[in-house]
This record gives structure tokens, sequence and C-alpha cells, in this order.
């Protein structure tokens, strides 16, 4: 009895040693699970990352959407970050040009990247940018100031619920990954 | 693993326990190794109550008294860790040791040696834990919930943390297989699923929700770790990565972990109230399968911790319902526990006293659970008191009170001697009456817009926090109470002889109490022919 018992423990310690196994690898697939689908869905604020082709759309004149613009930095990071305007108001289908200003407070040269957000995040796919600074990777000398377009246009298939949109910003110091790399 | 089979048939059946303090370290016997469980859950115990008390003491007014803020957040953190890995979880697979074995008529663990092995793990696991309370930069200090990008800069304490975490989950994990296979193959021969009783069959059920659980949560820190050394971007939304999916991940890991820890709690109040009621215990079968949905659903709530991400309406709506539909197997469960005592012979022992207050403060802990499952409603309420109040309401006198209730219930068996049951009553109406000046105000405090894990508060919270912060002294010095009864029966003297079956009628409830008091080194060598059946 007591071989039989041991081989039937040891087939069902390596069943369970296999789905120990699985749900580790699960943890790490959830990664990607999750940007594929917050990409499908669209549910993550994500918007376009690279420049879009500057489309003529057609104007809606009696749509006026308020657009909020909300700058942030990461862990303090030593960047003065400031947008032009706290809001405007546009029609979609027309292109606004708004610029925000960024310093580097530091007597060093810097690298620094910006992280957009849309909320409510469903409107971040009417929401393209033709021109952003965060598109790439900026690079500051060291104590410079710098004034930085963002050129977008709000899709008029925005659906009619959505009056309000805000842009929120939020600066990482990347020098120190740069530097490693 | 032949070899362990081997062992236990020839060379332990042979004699008792060996002598002297290596005993400890090399037992493979079941009954020693719930013993450790028991006792280092004990010590743990009071060891984040400790914590506990340095929180209370601090909010007992306003303005910063005792200890500076990044200290006082290493306490919450750490009061969090000890407590649900050092205290609550190390507790209940302790009762699983001693109790299931004895249970199923089987004559020891599935796998003996592992077993000896997860109870170490355990130990060098926390051990690494304090160890961060030492280290420059302090113990971590972000929250039990590890959230980045908080933790990640935590001093030299993250990686520690981080390793002890694995320590600590390799351990569950490797206990949760040893149970596994104890219950699948060492049952005896008339032991058939639905006649195991119901600690037997949560414990199966919670046994399976951490080898599902534990790997993923031990991938979540160790992508902090890359994140943090490494240069991955898991989190780091600089990188392309984002923080919002660690919340994900660790949700995913965190909700049925919070049913790791109830689930044993109502398999020990369903064995215990059939026996002091006089009557089977009502609905066996809807218990069962209660159980099992609510390990369901545990996998698909996670996200109503986060319903303040900014969530889609649709996300918020899926995880609201299917958050709601728990109430339902919840309620089963309360309302058979209510008809088995129903009209039946009830006496008032001290088990039984914290079997009942547990049935009344667990429901008033699910309550609050269902108003937080609104998503409306939980913008309200999160990350205020009242959430502590929540969680604090399902663990201290709900799994805390039924691992007391466990307690007092076998000791006499374990020890052959019976407890004190003044003490115990004293014990027992110390901590009802103080848990509830403890928690309850902190639902006001949460409501009114305290918010959690912050050293000073605002002016108008002051007075429910000093009479909460009196309740958390009296529970916390009522505990001594228990440590003093458990000594006592433990050396027996001046104690009452426990009979075999201990209490009235028990050998109809349990194999355990057809077996003599004490229990022998060694039990249920032979399956046992007859079952009993009354807790059907």
């Amino acid at each position: 009895m007591s071989d039989n018992l041991a081989e039937k423990n040891k087939r069902l310690v390596r069943k369970l040693v296999i789905i120990v196994l699985l749900m580790f690898g699960f943890g790490y697939a959830l990664v990607p699970i999750y940007d594929v689908f917050c990409d499908i869905t669209g549910i993550n604020g994500k918007t376009n990352k690279t420049a879009a082709n500057e489309i003529v759309y057609k104007i809606d004149k009696n749509r006026e959407i308020t657009v909020e613009f909300m700058t942030a930095l990461n862990e303090s990071a030593p960047i003065l970050f400031k947008s032009e305007l706290k809001q405007i108001k546009v029609h979609p289908g027309q292109y606004y040009t708004v610029n925000f200003y960024a310093e580097n407070k530091t007597n060093k040269p810097m690298v620094a990247q910006a992280i957009p957000s849309i909320s409510p995040g469903l409107t971040a796919e009417y929401f393209i940018k033709t021109e952003c600074f965060c598109f790439l990777e900026q690079t500051f000398k060291a104590n410079e100031g710098r004034t930085m377009p963002v050129r977008f246009v709000i899709d008029p298939a925005l659906p009619d619920k959505y009056r309000r949109i805000t842009l929120a910003y939020t600066f990482f110091d990347n020098t120190e990954k740069s530097v490693k790399k | 693993m032949s070899a362990v089979a081997v062992e236990n048939e020839h060379t332990h059946d042979a004699h008792g326990a060996e002598k002297g303090f290596l005993r400890w370290i090399v037992t493979t016997n079941h009954k020693d190794i719930g013993t450790m469980y028991l006792v280092f859950a004990l010590i743990m115990f009071f060891v984040g109550g400790t914590m506990a008390l340095i929180i209370r003491a601090e909010l007992f007014e306003p303005g910063m008294q005792f200890v500076d803020p990044q200290f006082f957040n290493s306490m919450t953190t750490m009061h969090a860790l000890v407590m649900v890995f050092g205290a609550v979880m190390p507790g209940f697979v302790g009762f699983a040791n001693w109790m299931i074995p004895m249970m199923i008529g089987a004559p020891d663990m599935a796998l003996p040696r592992m077993n000896n092995m997860s109870f170490w793990m355990l130990v060098a696991g926390m051990l690494l834990m304090a160890s961060t309370l030492f280290m420059e930069g302090g113990a971590p200090a972000a929250g039990w919930t590890f959230y980045p990008p908080l933790v990640l800069q935590t001093g030299n304490a993250l990686p520690f943390a981080v390793f002890a975490v694995h320590l600590l989950g390799i351990s569950s994990i490797m206990g949760a297989i040893n149970i596994i296979a104890t219950i699948l193959n060492m049952r005896a021969p008339k032991m058939t699923m639905m006649k195991m009783p119901l600690f037997v069959w949560t414990w199966l059920i919670t046994g399976f929700l951490l080898i599902a659980i534990m790997p993923v949560f031990a991938g979540a820190v160790t992508m902090l770790l890359t994140d943090r050394f490494f240069d991955t971007s898991f989190f780091d939304a600089a990188g392309g990565g984002d923080p919002v999916l660690y919340q994900h991940i660790f949700w995913f890991f965190g909700h049925p972990e919070v049913y790791v820890m109830i689930l044993p709690t109502f398999g020990i109040a369903s064995t215990i109230i059939p026996v002091f009621a006089r009557k089977p215990l009502f609905g066996y079968s809807s218990m069962v399968y209660a159980t099992i949905a609510i390990a369901f659903l545990s996998f698909i709530v996670w996200a109503h911790h986060m319903f303040t991400v900014g969530m889609p309406i649709a996300g918020e709506l899926f995880f609201m319902y299917t958050t709601m539909l728990i109430a339902i197997p919840t309620g089963v469960k309360v309302f058979n526990w209510t008809a088995t005592m129903w009209k039946g012979s009830m006496t008032f022992e001290t088990p039984m006293l914290f079997s009942i207050a547990f049935v009344v403060l667990f429901t008033m802990g699910g309550f609050t659970g269902v108003m937080m499952s609104l998503a409306p409603l939980d913008f309200q309420y999160h990350d205020t008191y009242f959430i502590v109040a929540h969680f604090h309401y399902t663990l201290v006198p709900a799994s805390v009170f039924i691992l007391m209730a466990g307690g007092y219930f076998w000791l006499p068996k374990w020890t052959g001697n019976m407890y004190d049951e003044k003490l115990a009553t004293l014990h027992f109406w110390l901590s009802a009456i103080s848990v509830n000046i403890l928690f309850f105000p902190q639902h006001f405090l949460g409501l009114a817009g305290m918010p959690r894990r912050i050293p000073d508060y605002a002016v108008q919270f002051a007075d429910w926090n000093m009479v909460s912060s009196i309740g958390a002294f009296i529970f916390g010095f009522s505990q001594l109470i228990f440590v003093y009864v458990v000594i006592k029966t433990i050396r027996g003297k001046n104690c009452e002889k426990a009979t075999d079956e201990v209490w009235e009628d028990a050998h109809k409830h349990g194999l355990e109490w057809t077996l003599s008091s004490p229990v022998p080194y060694h039990t249920f060598a032979t399956p046992p022919e007859k079952i009993p059946t009354e807790h059907l």
C-alpha cells in the first residue's frame, strides 16, 4: 500500500507544481495581456505615441469642448514645468497649438521624458496630436529652459456626452537611465 | 518521495517523540509541526499587535507624539505583513497540520519532510522581513500592498522584503501542496469527499487558492525588484510601463488572499457550532458549494480594490456586480450557522462564545463590504478609515476570534487538560467588547473623511481616535490572558483532566474526538472503521 500511496502523492505533487509554475508564468503574461487589452478597448487613456498626419476634419462649430492641461513631476524631478494655458475651449475638428514650458533646474545636462495621459480614458482615441514634446526624450543643457508646443485636434467623432477632457503630462527625469544605456 | 513514506511506515510508528530540543528542529510529525506553527503564529500575533499599539498610541491624540512619520508608515506596513503572513495564515496552517490528519483518519501529512521545511522557511522569511526594520532607510513603508512608484523609494530594505515575500510564498505553496495531497490521497477508505468535516473542505479549497495566487504575487514583487535594480519598466511610465498594472496583478493575488484567511475561519466555525448546538450542521452540502463559489468569485472581483484608478464605467460595473454576488454564498453560510443554532440545545463554553461573536461581527464586516462594493459609494470610502474598519472586522473578530475559538476547542484534546473556563470567559468578554470599542469608531472616522496610513490628523477626528486607541490597548492586553490560559493548560497543574470526547457527544461530530486525550503521538496508523456523520 505504501509504495502505491507514495506513487500517488508523487503524481499529485507533480501536477500541483505544474500549476504553480503556470501561475508564475501567468503573472508575467498579465503584462502583455494588459497592454493588448487596453489597446483594443482603449481604456487606458494613452494617446498616440508618434505624430499623426494632419488630416482636415469638418469643423463642428456648434460643439465646444473644454480641454484642461495639467503638469506634474515624477519623484520631484528638478524641472520647472508648466502650461501656458490652464484650459482652452475648442471646437472638434479644428487644430490648436498650446505651449508648455520646461526648465532644467540643475547645473548638469538632463534627459527627460514627458508621459501624457488623457481622462476620461475613453476619449484618448479621439484626442489626436500632430506635434508633441512627448514623442521623444527631451535633452536639456544645464539650466536650459524651453518652450515646447503641442498641436492637437479633437476628432469630431467624439461622442456627444463628453464635454471636458483633461490632458496631463508627467515629466520623468531619465538622465540616470540614459547614462547607463 | 518513497523514502519519506518508508520512514513514515516503519521507523516513526515504533517510538514516540525525540527527546530534547532537537525534536523541534528535525520533527516530521504533523502534531509537532502543527504546534510549532501555532506557537509561531501566537508570537507573531504579539509582534504585529505591538506594532498596532505603536500606531494607536501615536493616533491617540492629534499631532506627532512618539514616532516619526516614516517609522509610523513602516509600522502600518509591517503590522499588516506580520499579521497576514506571520500570524493568521500560519495559525490556520497550524490547525491544518494538527487536525486534518486526525479528521480524515490519516497517520500523518502526505509529505512530512516538506512539512518541516515549509515551517522553517516561514521562520526564515519572517526573520528576513523583520530584519528590514534595522536597515538603512527603514523597513518598507509604502503599505503592505507595495504599490509602485512609492515602494521603489524604499531604502536598502526593498530587496530583502522582496526575498522575504519569496520565502513566505514558497513556504505557503509547499504547505498548500502538502495539505491538498493529504486530503486527496490520505483519507481513510470510508471518508468520502462529501463526508469530510468542513474544516477539511475549506482547507482543500484554500490550498488551491494558495497555489494559484502565491506565484502571481511572487512574480509581481520580482517585477518590482527588476524595475528597481535591472532597468526593466514593468511599472515605470517613463519606460512605457504602467503603475496601475501592478495594482491589477497585486489584487489578482490580493483578493483571493483575503479568502485564504477567511475560508479556514468558516471551516472551524462550521466545526464548532454544531457541537455546542448539539445538532448536525445545517446545510452541509450547501456549505461546501458556497465555499467553492466564493473561491471562484474571488478570482474575478479584484479591481473592486481600485475603483478609483479611473476605470471605464463598464469595468466599474463588472467588478461591482461580481463583488455583490459574493454576498450570496456568504449569506448562505451565515444563515446556515444561524439555522444550526436554531432550536439547538446550546451551551456557551468559550469556543462557542467566540464562534457566535464571529457570526455576528463577521456579518457586520460583510455588510460594510457590500457598501464598498458599490462603485459610486466606494469613491467616498476608498483609502479612508472605513476600509480599515471593514477589513479589521473581517479579520480580527472573524479570523482571529476563530483562531482563539479553535485553540480553546482543541486544546483539551491536545493536552488532555481542560483550560480554565472562568479565565477564558473573561478573555472572551474583554476581547469581544474591546474589539468593538477599537474598530467601530473607525467607521465614523472613515465616513468623516479621515485617510488611512497617516500619523497625524485634523482635530475633528480626535475624539473617536482616542476611543479607538483605548479599545486597542484593552484588546491588546486582554490577549495576555489567552497566553496565560494556554500555558496553564499545557502544564496541567490544577487543571481538570479532559475526557476522551472532551465536549458532550463530540465523538459524533468528528474523528478527532474518538481518540484518547491527550492524543497519542501517532494516531490512525490503521484507518478508522467508523466515520462520524453528525456533521453532515
